[in-house]
Protein backbone atom coordinates (compact mmCIF):
# COMPACT_ATOMS: atom_id res chain seq x y z
CA UNK A 1 0.00 0.00 0.00
CA UNK A 2 2.98 2.18 -0.11
CA UNK A 3 1.78 3.53 3.95
CA UNK A 4 3.99 1.49 5.49
CA UNK A 5 0.98 0.41 7.46
CA UNK A 6 0.76 -3.79 8.29
CA UNK A 7 -2.60 -5.62 6.66
CA UNK A 8 -4.91 -6.21 9.38
CA UNK A 9 -4.93 -9.05 11.52
CA UNK A 10 -8.50 -10.44 10.28
CA UNK A 11 -7.17 -10.72 6.33
CA UNK A 12 -7.17 -14.03 5.62
CA UNK A 13 -6.30 -14.33 1.88
CA UNK A 14 -7.38 -13.06 -1.11
CA UNK A 15 -9.66 -13.97 -3.77
CA UNK A 16 -9.63 -13.54 -7.53
CA UNK A 17 -12.19 -11.63 -9.51
CA UNK A 18 -12.36 -9.89 -12.64
CA UNK A 19 -11.80 -6.89 -10.89
CA UNK A 20 -8.53 -7.59 -9.70
CA UNK A 21 -7.68 -9.29 -5.84
CA UNK A 22 -10.34 -9.22 -3.32
CA UNK A 23 -9.20 -9.15 0.75
CA UNK A 24 -10.84 -12.56 2.16
CA UNK A 25 -12.17 -11.88 6.10
CA UNK A 26 -12.23 -13.73 8.61
CA UNK A 27 -15.63 -14.77 10.47
CA UNK A 28 -14.26 -15.27 13.43
CA UNK A 29 -13.41 -12.79 15.67
CA UNK A 30 -10.05 -12.43 17.94
CA UNK A 31 -9.29 -11.40 21.30
CA UNK A 32 -8.57 -8.41 19.58
CA UNK A 33 -11.64 -7.39 17.83
CA UNK A 34 -13.52 -7.95 21.59
CA UNK A 35 -10.89 -5.86 23.11
CA UNK A 36 -11.31 -2.76 20.76
CA UNK A 37 -14.90 -3.11 21.02
CA UNK A 38 -14.65 -2.69 24.60
CA UNK A 39 -12.32 0.10 24.47
CA UNK A 40 -14.74 2.01 22.03
CA UNK A 41 -17.91 1.32 23.78
CA UNK A 42 -15.76 2.90 27.06
CA UNK A 43 -15.01 6.06 24.49
CA UNK A 44 -11.40 5.12 24.85
CA UNK A 45 -10.54 4.67 20.79
CA UNK A 46 -13.58 6.14 19.79
CA UNK A 47 -12.46 7.58 16.50
CA UNK A 48 -10.22 6.13 14.08
CA UNK A 49 -12.11 2.77 14.53
CA UNK A 50 -12.35 1.80 11.06
CA UNK A 51 -11.71 -0.12 8.24
CA UNK A 52 -10.77 1.40 4.61
CA UNK A 53 -13.95 1.46 2.28
CA UNK A 54 -14.28 -0.89 -0.11
CA UNK A 55 -14.75 -4.73 -1.37
CA UNK A 56 -14.20 -7.90 1.09
CA UNK A 57 -14.86 -11.39 0.72
CA UNK A 58 -16.12 -13.76 3.39
CA UNK A 59 -16.20 -17.70 2.51
CA UNK A 60 -14.98 -18.59 -1.10
CA UNK A 61 -18.11 -16.56 -2.94
CA UNK A 62 -18.71 -16.39 -6.72
CA UNK A 63 -20.57 -14.11 -9.06
CA UNK A 64 -23.59 -15.27 -7.51
CA UNK A 65 -23.30 -14.63 -4.20
CA UNK A 66 -24.53 -11.83 -2.38
CA UNK A 67 -23.45 -8.90 -1.37
CA UNK A 68 -23.98 -7.30 1.70
CA UNK A 69 -23.44 -2.94 1.91
CA UNK A 70 -22.05 -1.63 5.34
CA UNK A 71 -20.04 0.83 6.96
CA UNK A 72 -16.46 1.59 7.96
CA UNK A 73 -17.09 1.52 11.19
CA UNK A 74 -15.13 -1.36 12.93
CA UNK A 75 -17.32 -2.36 15.28
CA UNK A 76 -20.13 -2.36 12.56
CA UNK A 77 -18.32 -4.57 10.04
CA UNK A 78 -17.12 -6.97 13.00
CA UNK A 79 -20.66 -7.16 13.66
CA UNK A 80 -21.69 -8.44 10.29
CA UNK A 81 -18.79 -10.39 8.99
CA UNK A 82 -19.10 -12.69 12.55
CA UNK A 83 -22.95 -13.25 11.34
CA UNK A 84 -21.92 -14.51 7.89
CA UNK A 85 -20.17 -17.31 9.08
CA UNK A 86 -20.22 -20.09 6.85
CA UNK A 87 -21.44 -18.54 4.35
CA UNK A 88 -19.79 -17.11 1.01
CA UNK A 89 -20.73 -13.40 0.32
CA UNK A 90 -19.13 -10.38 -0.70
CA UNK A 91 -18.81 -7.63 1.80
CA UNK A 92 -19.53 -3.80 0.49
CA UNK A 93 -18.02 -1.00 2.27
CA UNK A 94 -18.57 2.58 2.53
CA UNK A 95 -17.15 5.33 3.52
CA UNK A 96 -19.05 7.19 6.48
CA UNK A 97 -16.20 8.31 8.58
CA UNK A 98 -15.99 5.68 10.67
CA UNK A 99 -19.53 6.08 12.01
CA UNK A 100 -22.22 3.45 12.51
CA UNK A 101 -24.67 3.02 9.64
CA UNK A 102 -27.84 4.47 11.76
CA UNK A 103 -25.91 7.35 12.42
CA UNK A 104 -24.08 7.77 9.54
CA UNK A 105 -27.35 7.35 7.21
CA UNK A 106 -28.85 10.27 9.51
CA UNK A 107 -25.95 12.33 8.21
CA UNK A 108 -25.75 10.92 4.89
CA UNK A 109 -22.63 9.62 4.44
CA UNK A 110 -23.86 6.03 4.50
CA UNK A 111 -25.88 7.34 1.75
CA UNK A 112 -27.22 7.09 -1.68
CA UNK A 113 -24.27 9.03 -3.95
CA UNK A 114 -21.77 7.11 -1.93
CA UNK A 115 -23.24 4.04 -2.51
CA UNK A 116 -23.40 4.50 -6.47
CA UNK A 117 -19.48 5.43 -6.33
CA UNK A 118 -18.62 2.95 -4.19
CA UNK A 119 -20.35 0.56 -6.55
CA UNK A 120 -18.62 1.80 -9.77
CA UNK A 121 -14.82 2.54 -7.97
CA UNK A 122 -15.13 -1.16 -6.59
CA UNK A 123 -16.30 -2.80 -9.91
CA UNK A 124 -19.19 -4.60 -8.49
CA UNK A 125 -20.71 -5.14 -11.95
CA UNK A 126 -17.82 -6.94 -12.94
CA UNK A 127 -17.37 -9.24 -9.56
CA UNK A 128 -21.13 -10.10 -9.27
CA UNK A 129 -23.52 -11.05 -11.89
CA UNK A 130 -26.67 -10.13 -10.41
CA UNK A 131 -28.35 -6.76 -9.77
CA UNK A 132 -29.16 -7.65 -5.70
CA UNK A 133 -27.78 -5.03 -2.94
CA UNK A 134 -28.57 -6.30 1.09
CA UNK A 135 -28.38 -3.06 3.08
CA UNK A 136 -29.18 -2.90 6.81
CA UNK A 137 -32.55 -1.56 6.96
CA UNK A 138 -31.52 1.47 9.04
CA UNK A 139 -29.51 2.74 6.17
CA UNK A 140 -32.47 3.57 4.63
CA UNK A 141 -32.61 6.98 6.28
CA UNK A 142 -29.63 7.67 3.97
CA UNK A 143 -30.18 5.83 0.66
CA UNK A 144 -32.97 6.11 -1.38
CA UNK A 145 -33.20 2.70 -2.67
CA UNK A 146 -35.28 3.19 -6.51
CA UNK A 147 -32.46 5.92 -7.47
CA UNK A 148 -29.67 3.58 -6.85
CA UNK A 149 -31.71 1.30 -8.77
CA UNK A 150 -32.36 4.10 -11.62
CA UNK A 151 -28.20 5.01 -11.24
CA UNK A 152 -27.01 1.63 -11.09
CA UNK A 153 -29.25 -1.20 -12.20
CA UNK A 154 -28.78 -2.38 -8.90
CA UNK A 155 -31.91 -3.59 -6.65
CA UNK A 156 -31.93 -2.81 -2.86
CA UNK A 157 -32.93 -5.36 -0.37
CA UNK A 158 -33.50 -3.96 2.87
CA UNK A 159 -32.12 -6.77 4.82
CA UNK A 160 -32.96 -6.90 9.15
CA UNK A 161 -31.78 -4.43 11.28
CA UNK A 162 -29.71 -6.28 13.53
CA UNK A 163 -27.40 -8.06 11.97
CA UNK A 164 -27.69 -11.17 14.54
CA UNK A 165 -30.96 -11.92 12.36
CA UNK A 166 -29.37 -12.26 9.18
CA UNK A 167 -28.81 -16.22 9.19
CA UNK A 168 -32.15 -16.50 9.64
CA UNK A 169 -33.01 -14.09 7.25
CA UNK A 170 -31.34 -15.65 4.74
CA UNK A 171 -32.93 -19.13 5.55
CA UNK A 172 -36.05 -17.63 5.10
CA UNK A 173 -35.45 -17.15 1.45
CA UNK A 174 -34.47 -12.90 2.34
CA UNK A 175 -38.28 -12.66 3.75
CA UNK A 176 -38.03 -10.06 6.67
CA UNK A 177 -40.21 -11.13 10.14
CA UNK A 178 -41.72 -8.40 11.51
CA UNK A 179 -39.53 -8.23 14.36
CA UNK A 180 -36.47 -7.99 11.86
CA UNK A 181 -37.93 -4.60 11.45
CA UNK A 182 -38.54 -3.11 14.74
CA UNK A 183 -35.75 -1.05 15.96
CA UNK A 184 -35.86 -1.94 20.26
CA UNK A 185 -34.41 -0.38 23.06
CA UNK A 186 -33.87 -2.86 25.36
CA UNK A 187 -32.58 -2.95 29.06
CA UNK A 188 -29.33 -4.46 27.10
CA UNK A 189 -29.24 -2.08 24.22
CA UNK A 190 -29.29 0.81 27.37
CA UNK A 191 -26.81 -0.79 29.76
CA UNK A 192 -24.43 -1.59 26.35
CA UNK A 193 -24.84 2.49 25.57
CA UNK A 194 -24.55 4.47 29.42
CA UNK A 195 -20.73 3.64 30.22
CA UNK A 196 -19.91 5.70 27.07
CA UNK A 197 -22.47 8.51 28.52
CA UNK A 198 -20.63 8.19 31.81
CA UNK A 199 -17.28 8.88 30.01
CA UNK A 200 -18.37 11.78 28.33
CA UNK A 201 -19.26 12.98 31.37
CA UNK A 202 -16.28 12.36 33.41
CA UNK A 203 -14.84 15.19 31.55
CA UNK A 204 -17.32 17.99 32.78
CA UNK A 205 -17.07 15.86 35.78
CA UNK A 206 -13.41 16.70 36.52
CA UNK A 207 -13.95 20.79 35.60
CA UNK A 208 -16.80 20.85 38.17
CA UNK A 209 -14.73 18.80 40.84
CA UNK A 210 -12.05 21.38 40.79
CA UNK A 211 -14.43 24.13 41.04
CA UNK A 212 -16.25 22.59 43.58
CA UNK A 213 -12.85 21.85 45.35
CA UNK A 214 -11.64 25.67 44.96
CA UNK A 215 -15.22 26.98 46.25
CA UNK A 216 -14.46 24.86 49.33
CA UNK A 217 -11.05 26.38 49.74
CA UNK A 218 -12.02 29.95 49.45
CA UNK A 219 -14.96 29.07 51.95
CA UNK A 220 -12.86 27.30 55.04
CA UNK A 221 -9.60 28.02 54.33
CA UNK A 222 -8.17 25.08 55.32
CA UNK A 223 -6.90 21.83 53.66
CA UNK A 224 -8.50 18.76 55.21
CA UNK A 225 -11.79 16.57 54.13
CA UNK A 226 -14.20 19.37 53.93
CA UNK A 227 -12.12 20.32 50.26
CA UNK A 228 -14.74 17.43 49.18
CA UNK A 229 -17.97 19.09 50.43
CA UNK A 230 -20.51 18.53 48.14
CA UNK A 231 -18.08 16.17 45.42
CA UNK A 232 -20.38 12.96 46.00
CA UNK A 233 -23.54 15.06 45.64
CA UNK A 234 -22.77 16.29 42.59
CA UNK A 235 -21.39 12.50 41.18
CA UNK A 236 -24.75 11.30 42.07
CA UNK A 237 -26.34 13.32 40.19
CA UNK A 238 -24.19 13.04 36.94
CA UNK A 239 -24.62 9.75 37.71
CA UNK A 240 -28.48 9.99 37.84
CA UNK A 241 -28.42 12.01 34.79
CA UNK A 242 -26.28 9.28 32.50
CA UNK A 243 -26.55 6.04 33.67
CA UNK A 244 -29.80 5.78 35.74
CA UNK A 245 -32.32 7.31 33.55
CA UNK A 246 -31.11 6.00 31.04
CA UNK A 247 -31.69 2.03 32.72
CA UNK A 248 -34.82 2.78 34.20
CA UNK A 249 -36.24 4.83 31.14
CA UNK A 250 -39.67 3.34 30.83
CA UNK A 251 -39.66 3.51 34.10
CA UNK A 252 -39.84 6.94 34.80
CA UNK A 253 -42.83 9.23 34.03
CA UNK A 254 -42.51 11.90 31.46
CA UNK A 255 -42.10 12.12 27.75
CA UNK A 256 -38.96 14.71 27.61
CA UNK A 257 -35.79 13.14 28.99
CA UNK A 258 -35.11 16.72 30.80
CA UNK A 259 -38.68 15.97 33.00
CA UNK A 260 -37.31 12.39 33.51
CA UNK A 261 -33.82 13.43 34.93
CA UNK A 262 -35.54 16.22 36.92
CA UNK A 263 -37.61 13.92 38.04
CA UNK A 264 -35.05 11.10 39.18
CA UNK A 265 -32.88 13.56 40.07
CA UNK A 266 -35.50 15.45 43.00
CA UNK A 267 -36.24 11.87 44.14
CA UNK A 268 -32.79 11.70 44.88
CA UNK A 269 -31.75 14.90 46.01
CA UNK A 270 -35.02 14.81 49.30
CA UNK A 271 -33.44 11.71 49.85
CA UNK A 272 -29.76 13.02 50.57
CA UNK A 273 -31.17 16.34 52.44
CA UNK A 274 -33.67 13.62 54.87
CA UNK A 275 -30.79 11.15 54.90
CA UNK A 276 -28.10 13.94 55.64
CA UNK A 277 -30.36 16.39 58.04
CA UNK A 278 -29.11 18.88 55.70
CA UNK A 279 -29.89 22.61 56.94
CA UNK A 280 -32.12 25.04 55.14
CA UNK A 281 -29.59 26.86 52.89
CA UNK A 282 -27.62 23.68 52.45
CA UNK A 283 -31.00 22.14 51.10
CA UNK A 284 -32.06 24.95 48.85
CA UNK A 285 -28.65 24.40 47.49
CA UNK A 286 -28.67 20.91 46.71
CA UNK A 287 -31.94 21.44 45.39
CA UNK A 288 -30.54 24.25 42.42
CA UNK A 289 -28.04 22.21 41.72
CA UNK A 290 -28.62 18.49 41.67
CA UNK A 291 -31.81 17.77 39.63
CA UNK A 292 -30.71 20.13 37.20
CA UNK A 293 -27.09 18.31 36.24
CA UNK A 294 -29.27 15.27 36.54
CA UNK A 295 -31.78 16.72 34.07
CA UNK A 296 -29.02 17.92 31.47
CA UNK A 297 -27.25 14.58 31.43
CA UNK A 298 -30.44 12.70 30.92
CA UNK A 299 -31.51 15.00 28.33
CA UNK A 300 -27.82 14.24 26.45
CA UNK A 301 -28.97 10.71 26.32
CA UNK A 302 -31.81 11.79 23.56
CA UNK A 303 -28.86 10.86 21.36
CA UNK A 304 -28.23 7.85 21.72
CA UNK A 305 -32.15 6.77 22.04
CA UNK A 306 -33.84 5.58 18.93
CA UNK A 307 -37.26 7.11 18.78
CA UNK A 308 -37.17 10.95 19.41
CA UNK A 309 -38.01 13.11 16.50
CA UNK A 310 -35.71 16.78 16.24
CA UNK A 311 -38.40 18.37 16.00
CA UNK A 312 -39.47 17.31 19.80
CA UNK A 313 -35.57 17.54 21.27
CA UNK A 314 -35.68 21.00 19.48
CA UNK A 315 -38.54 22.19 21.82
CA UNK A 316 -36.95 19.84 24.87
CA UNK A 317 -33.51 21.77 24.51
CA UNK A 318 -35.33 25.13 24.00
CA UNK A 319 -37.36 24.78 27.21
CA UNK A 320 -35.08 23.02 29.54
CA UNK A 321 -31.98 24.41 28.77
CA UNK A 322 -32.42 28.00 30.25
CA UNK A 323 -34.10 26.78 33.27
CA UNK A 324 -31.39 24.09 34.01
CA UNK A 325 -29.00 27.90 33.77
CA UNK A 326 -31.48 29.64 35.50
CA UNK A 327 -31.01 26.75 38.45
CA UNK A 328 -27.61 26.31 38.60
CA UNK A 329 -27.04 30.29 38.77
CA UNK A 330 -29.50 30.12 41.54
CA UNK A 331 -27.13 27.94 43.28
CA UNK A 332 -23.83 29.30 42.57
CA UNK A 333 -25.72 32.77 43.93
CA UNK A 334 -26.39 31.11 46.76
CA UNK A 335 -23.21 29.46 47.52
CA UNK A 336 -21.60 32.89 47.72
CA UNK A 337 -23.95 34.26 49.45
CA UNK A 338 -23.30 31.54 52.32
CA UNK A 339 -19.45 31.59 51.49
CA UNK A 340 -20.16 35.53 52.65
CA UNK A 341 -21.89 34.08 55.67
CA UNK A 342 -24.75 36.24 54.53
CA UNK A 343 -27.08 33.11 55.46
CA UNK B 1 -41.13 -2.24 24.56
CA UNK B 2 -42.58 0.83 22.38
CA UNK B 3 -41.85 4.73 23.78
CA UNK B 4 -44.09 7.48 22.30
CA UNK B 5 -41.99 10.87 22.45
CA UNK B 6 -42.77 15.15 22.05
CA UNK B 7 -43.95 16.04 18.61
CA UNK B 8 -43.15 12.80 17.36
CA UNK B 9 -44.73 12.03 13.61
CA UNK B 10 -46.36 15.50 13.56
CA UNK B 11 -44.87 16.59 10.80
CA UNK B 12 -45.61 13.18 8.58
CA UNK B 13 -48.27 13.34 5.96
CA UNK B 14 -49.12 11.09 3.20
CA UNK B 15 -50.77 11.51 -0.37
CA UNK B 16 -53.24 9.38 -0.91
CA UNK B 17 -53.79 10.18 -4.10
CA UNK B 18 -50.02 9.68 -5.23
CA UNK B 19 -49.84 6.39 -2.93
CA UNK B 20 -49.58 3.51 -5.10
CA UNK B 21 -49.44 1.09 -2.17
CA UNK B 22 -46.05 -0.69 -3.28
CA UNK B 23 -45.44 -1.15 0.87
CA UNK B 24 -41.90 -0.01 0.23
CA UNK B 25 -41.70 2.20 2.83
CA UNK B 26 -43.93 0.05 5.61
CA UNK B 27 -40.32 -2.09 4.75
CA UNK B 28 -37.87 0.56 6.24
CA UNK B 29 -39.97 2.08 8.81
CA UNK B 30 -38.36 1.24 12.22
CA UNK B 31 -41.06 1.42 14.38
CA UNK B 32 -43.96 0.25 12.39
CA UNK B 33 -45.93 3.36 11.68
CA UNK B 34 -47.32 2.74 8.93
CA UNK B 35 -50.11 -0.30 7.43
CA UNK B 36 -51.39 -0.54 3.95
CA UNK B 37 -55.31 -0.42 3.97
CA UNK B 38 -57.02 -0.75 1.04
CA UNK B 39 -54.52 -0.38 -1.27
CA UNK B 40 -53.04 2.83 0.22
CA UNK B 41 -50.38 3.51 2.57
CA UNK B 42 -51.79 5.01 5.90
CA UNK B 43 -50.41 6.22 9.23
CA UNK B 44 -51.34 3.91 12.23
CA UNK B 45 -49.50 5.86 15.28
CA UNK B 46 -47.96 8.99 14.56
CA UNK B 47 -46.60 8.58 18.73
CA UNK B 48 -43.91 5.84 17.61
CA UNK B 49 -42.37 7.96 13.98
CA UNK B 50 -39.14 9.78 15.17
CA UNK B 51 -39.11 11.17 11.69
CA UNK B 52 -36.20 9.48 10.55
CA UNK B 53 -37.43 10.18 6.77
CA UNK B 54 -36.43 6.39 5.55
CA UNK B 55 -40.17 5.86 4.14
CA UNK B 56 -39.75 9.53 2.46
CA UNK B 57 -36.77 9.13 0.94
CA UNK B 58 -37.75 5.57 -0.17
CA UNK B 59 -41.32 6.02 -1.65
CA UNK B 60 -41.00 5.38 -5.49
CA UNK B 61 -44.35 7.81 -5.84
CA UNK B 62 -42.93 10.46 -3.83
CA UNK B 63 -46.10 10.35 -1.63
CA UNK B 64 -44.78 11.44 1.87
CA UNK B 65 -44.05 14.02 3.67
CA UNK B 66 -41.54 14.59 6.79
CA UNK B 67 -38.86 17.01 8.52
CA UNK B 68 -36.41 14.64 9.42
CA UNK B 69 -33.38 15.13 11.28
CA UNK B 70 -31.24 14.00 14.22
CA UNK B 71 -32.88 13.49 17.35
CA UNK B 72 -30.14 14.55 19.75
CA UNK B 73 -30.18 16.91 22.24
CA UNK B 74 -26.19 17.43 21.66
CA UNK B 75 -26.22 17.76 18.09
CA UNK B 76 -29.25 20.62 18.28
CA UNK B 77 -27.46 22.10 21.29
CA UNK B 78 -24.09 22.91 18.69
CA UNK B 79 -26.39 23.99 16.25
CA UNK B 80 -27.82 27.05 18.56
CA UNK B 81 -24.24 27.72 19.72
CA UNK B 82 -22.86 27.79 16.51
CA UNK B 83 -25.32 29.40 14.37
CA UNK B 84 -26.00 26.41 11.96
CA UNK B 85 -28.52 23.43 12.07
CA UNK B 86 -28.04 20.75 14.09
CA UNK B 87 -25.31 18.66 12.92
CA UNK B 88 -22.89 16.33 15.01
CA UNK B 89 -20.16 16.27 11.95
CA UNK B 90 -17.89 13.97 11.19
CA UNK B 91 -15.15 15.09 13.28
CA UNK B 92 -14.98 15.97 16.97
CA UNK B 93 -17.62 13.23 17.81
CA UNK B 94 -17.44 13.22 21.47
CA UNK B 95 -21.47 13.32 22.05
CA UNK B 96 -22.96 10.33 23.43
CA UNK B 97 -23.74 7.08 21.23
CA UNK B 98 -25.49 7.95 18.20
CA UNK B 99 -24.48 11.48 16.72
S1 LIG C 1 -43.71 3.83 -0.48
FE1 LIG C 1 -44.96 5.52 -1.22
S2 LIG C 1 -46.17 4.65 -2.87
FE2 LIG C 1 -45.33 2.92 -1.72
S3 LIG C 1 -46.93 2.44 -0.21
FE3 LIG C 1 -45.53 3.86 0.79
S4 LIG C 1 -46.43 5.87 0.42
FE4 LIG C 1 -47.39 4.48 -1.01
S1 LIG D 1 -40.20 8.94 9.28
FE1 LIG D 1 -39.21 7.05 9.94
S2 LIG D 1 -40.33 6.46 11.80
FE2 LIG D 1 -41.60 7.95 10.74
S3 LIG D 1 -42.97 6.73 9.47
FE3 LIG D 1 -41.22 7.28 8.18
S4 LIG D 1 -39.83 5.57 8.40
FE4 LIG D 1 -41.31 5.39 10.09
Amino acid sequence: MGCGCKTPEWITGSRFTKAGLIPVVSTELTGKDKRGEIMVRLGIKRMHYTVAPGIYAVGTPGENSDVFVTANYKLTFDMLRGELHGLSAWILVLDTCGINVWCAAGKGTFGTGELIARIAKVRLKEIVSHNRLILPQLGAVGVSAHTVTRETGFKVLYGPVRASDIPAYIADNYQKAPQMREVTFSFSDRLELTPLEIVISLKYCLIAVVLIVVANLLRYQRFDLSLFNGVLPFIGAVLTGAFLVPLLLPLIPFRAFSLKGFALGLAGTIALIVLSRAGLADSIIYLCFLPAISSFFAMNFTGSSTFTSMAGVKLEVGIATPLIIISVAGGVVMELLKTLRVI
Amino acid sequence: MRYAYLKNGESLVIDGNKCTGCGICIDVCPHSVLEITEGKAMIIDKNYCMECGACRLNCPADAIAVNSGVGCAYAVLNGIISGKNASCGCDGDTSGGCC
